[in-house]
Order: C-alpha cells, then sequence, then structure tokens
C-alpha cells in the first residue's frame, strides 16, 4: 500500500535583527509544529537565523512566470515614477 | 558529488519539442540566465536534472551509511561529535536536494521508492566498506573532496533550485573535507601502525575516489548536451585532473605514498599524471556488484520500514490536532 504522503512546507529564515524573513527551501512535515523543528534541523544547523517561518506551500498563490510580460508591463511604461526624471536646477544643489 | 548520473541515457518516449521554444530556452541558457520550477523547459532537461538531483539526494542519504558505521567507535568525545555533525550535514544535504528534484514535479516519496526498489542509483564510492577509523579519514579528505571538486561548478548550474541547494552544500562540506585531512594527519604523526592503517585506507580508497568523476570524456556521451545545457561545466576528465593535481601534494604532505605506479610530476603542463583506472571495476559496482551494495540497500529498507509507524503517527496526530481544533473553533461561535 502506498503510504499518505508528508505535507509539504515552505520556510522562510530572518537571519538577522532588522532584515526580512527570506525563502530557504522547504520541507515535509506532518504539522506545523514538526515542521518548525525539520526547519530548525535542515536550514539552521550553522546559526543561520533567529526567527523562522513555515507556511503550507499549497497555500501559496504565485505568478505565472509566462505572464510576466503583461503582469509587470504597466510599470515599464510610467518612467516619471522615478526621481531621475525631474528636472532640478544645479544651484538648488542635492535633492 | 556525483555527476556519474549525467553520463547516462535519459528513458521514457521521445518528445518532440516546439523548435521556437527549444531556441528561446537556448537562447536563455546562453545569456547565463537560470531556469526557474516553473519556467518552460524541454522535457529531456527535466528529465535529466530529475535523475541527475535525485541520484545527487540518493548518494547523500546512501552516503551517511558507511560513516554511520564509526560513530559509536570514534576513538574520542571530539571526533566523535564532529563526525556526527558530518552525518547530520549528509542527511541536510540529501533534503536540500529531494526538495530541489521536487520543484520539477516528481514527488520525494516517488524518488524514495525508486531508490528502496534499485531502480536509482547512487554515487559507486559508498558501496565499498570501511573498516578502520582510518576509512572515515580518507572518506572525509579524498570522498568530500572529490565531492566538492564536482560541486563547485554546479553552484552556477542552469536551474536554478539546484544551484542554490549546490551552495548550501559547498559552504558545508569544507569542514567535511577538513575534519577528514586532520584525522590523517594525526595518524601519520602517530605510532607506526597508525601511519599503516592510514596507508592502508588511502589504498583502499584513492582509485575509487577517482572513478567518482564517471567515465573518461572519451566514453561519456551525453556529457556534451549537459554542457551545451550548462547543467555540467566542466567534464569527468577535466575535474578529476583538477582533484589529482589539489590532492596529491597533501597525500605527500602527510608521508603517504599513492597506490599507482605511474603517479609522476608533468613539470611542463604542471599536472600529475596518473595511471589507468580500472573501468570494469566501476562498472560492476554501479551495476550492483560492489562490496557492499546489498547491504547498503538493505539498512535504507530497514530504516524506511521501521520508521513507517512513526510517519502515520505524526499525520494521525496532526489530523486529530486539525479536528479537535475545528470543533473548538465551531463550538466558540
Amino acid at each position: 500500500m502506498a503510504e499518505a504522503k508528508m505535507p509539504l512546507w515552505e520556510v522562510f529564515i530572518r537571519s538577522r535583527t532588522g532584515l526580512a524573513h527570506r525563502h530557504v527551501g522547504s520541507v515535509h512535515a506532518a504539522d506545523a509544529e514538526m515542521a518548525l523543528q525539520a526547519a530548525r534541523d535542515t536550514y539552521t544547523r550553522r546559526g543561520e537565523g533567529l526567527s523562522i517561518w513555515v507556511v503550507p506551500s499549497a497555500a501559496i498563490t504565485a505568478s505565472d512566470p509566462a505572464e510576466k510580460g503583461p503582469l509587470f508591463e504597466p510599470t515599464a511604461s510610467k518612467i516619471y515614477r522615478h526621481p531621475s526624471f525631474y528636472e532640478i536646477p544645479e544651484e538648488v544643489g542635492h535633492m | 558529488m556525483y555527476s556519474q548520473a549525467l553520463n547516462e541515457r535519459i528513458e521514457g518516449p521521445r518528445i518532440v519539442e516546439d523548435p521556437g521554444k527549444l531556441a528561446a530556452f537556448q537562447a536563455r541558457i546562453d545569456a547565463e540566465e537560470r531556469i526557474e520550477p516553473n519556467d518552460w523547459m524541454p522535457e529531456a532537461y527535466r528529465r535529466t536534472l530529475i535523475r541527475q538531483i535525485s541520484q545527487h539526494a540518493h548518494s547523500e542519504v546512501v552516503g551517511m551509511l558507511p560513516e554511520g558505521n564509526w560513530i559509536t567507535r570514534a576513538p574520542s568525545l571530539r571526533r566523535k561529535a564532529a563526525l556526527l555533525a558530518k552525518v547530520q550535514d549528509e542527511g541536510g544535504h540529501g533534503l536540500y536536494l529531494y526538495a530541489a528534484a521536487e520543484t520539477l514535479g516528481v514527488s520525494r516519496e516517488e524518488l524514495y521508492e525508486q531508490l528502496l526498489a534499485g531502480k536509482a542509483k547512487y554515487s559507486s564510492i559508498f558501496n565499498y566498506p570501511t573498516l578502520t577509523w582510518a576509512d572515515i579519514g580518507c572518506i572525509g579528505w579524498l570522498v568530500d573532496g572529490a565531492a566538492i571538486m564536482n560541486q563547485i561548478p554546479l553552484c552556477r548550474t542552469s536551474y536554478g533550485p539546484y544551484a542554490r541547494a549546490m551552495i548550501r552544500i559547498c559552504k558545508e562540506e569544507s569542514f567535511h573535507q577538513r575534519q577528514g585531512y586532520e584525522i590523517m594527519l594525526t595518524l601519520c604523526r602517530g605510532t607506526p601502525e597508525q601511519k599503516a592503517m592510514a596507508q592502508d585506507a588511502l589504498n583502499r580508497w584513492w582509485w575509487p575516489s577517482l572513478m567518482m568523476f564517471g567515465p573518461p570524456d572519451s566514453e561519456s556521451q551525453h556529457t556534451e548536451q549537459s554542457m551545451r545545457w550548462k547543467i555540467k561545466r566542466f567534464t569527468n576528465d577535466e575535474l578529476r585532473q583538477k582533484f589529482v593535481d589539489a590532492t596529491v601534494p597533501q597525500g605527500l604532505y602527510l608521508g603517504l605514498t599513492f597506490p599507482d605506479p605511474e603517479l609522476r610530476f608533468d613539470e611542463a603542463t604542471g599536472h600529475w599524471r596518473f595511471g589507468k583506472i580500472d573501468w570494469e571495476e566501476f562498472k560492476r559496482v554501479l551495476a550492483g556488484h560492489g562490496p557492499c551494495n546489498r547491504e547498503r540497500l538493505a539498512a535504507r529498507r530497514k530504516a524506511h520500514e521501521e520508521g513507517a509507524w512513526v510517519r502515520e503517527a505524526a499525520l494521525a496526530h496532526a489530523a486529530k490536532k486539525r479536528a479537535r481544533e475545528r470543533a473548538q473553533r465551531i463550538a466558540a461561535e
């Protein structure tokens, strides 16, 4: 008989205070508590982290890489969102 | 370790790919872009990677066995702690790699099933026995040394999740090699018996370590495609030569001799030239007839079967806890 599959969890680690949690990989575990323990053993054996998040992989909604053109197109044409779009006379100094 | 998988023929139905998509894919590879899990990729690229990454993962997991053999017999607490940490790392490396393979649409359970059924391969080196403590030194120094030589270029392999796993693994392997060399150094500076033990281990591990890089380029017909896809960045023979050049001076420093009468330094090229490798032995071991093939698989199967009730209990406990929490939520509403 095939065994039931262990749920998959994505692991995020904050390496230092002041930094955001960053995706480092995934683990299989029966529940959240065991996922945290597995993540600690798998991804922080050398002091890589101060905090771990685990999220069920199935709970993540991702954008489609094939659609990245239309999805991100609106930002490409809006150059007025960048400071260099605006001309300030040199006499005014750094702004 | 273990680019041995790159030399095999890919099985399965031949798939005719859209030439436009193939060209766009190759252009991305040529531009050194990383391929990510949801990107379009040729079926043969996917299959090559699944096979290579899973064989690499299996090698890490099976690789725990020859060393695990010595944990309870390590000569000091310091050595025991280091060996435990090393074996735990190998388990971790197996997990990073299974996770990378899973991003290609195959489950860890399927991959594990292939290993336990004897359908998947792992590095030939782990089918040799660890007879003395000096073998633990040799494994760290030579086997992990060869692995590092193979793995450093894999940090730039074209598939993103594999490259990222390799970066983590390479960072950790350096300790493995150094602790192995330190064991060898201690033995070589010890009693004549200890030095003889170190020499005996080197005699047994040298040639199998050279075989870890896989068959010679002249017989490795699939290297070319893997190089074009930038899965692989150096050929087997190039990596083997790099390993020999790096390792021979380390062995001479230990005051040991290599079991190769043809080994000599070539002044003109700056390379160490070595004798002929016994490829018949390599083929025999890969085909399942090495000294420990049966024992290794039997140990993995036993561990898997005896752990089944734990996995089952953990899932049952999780289901019960979820049901209880749901009932409490409903009661509170």
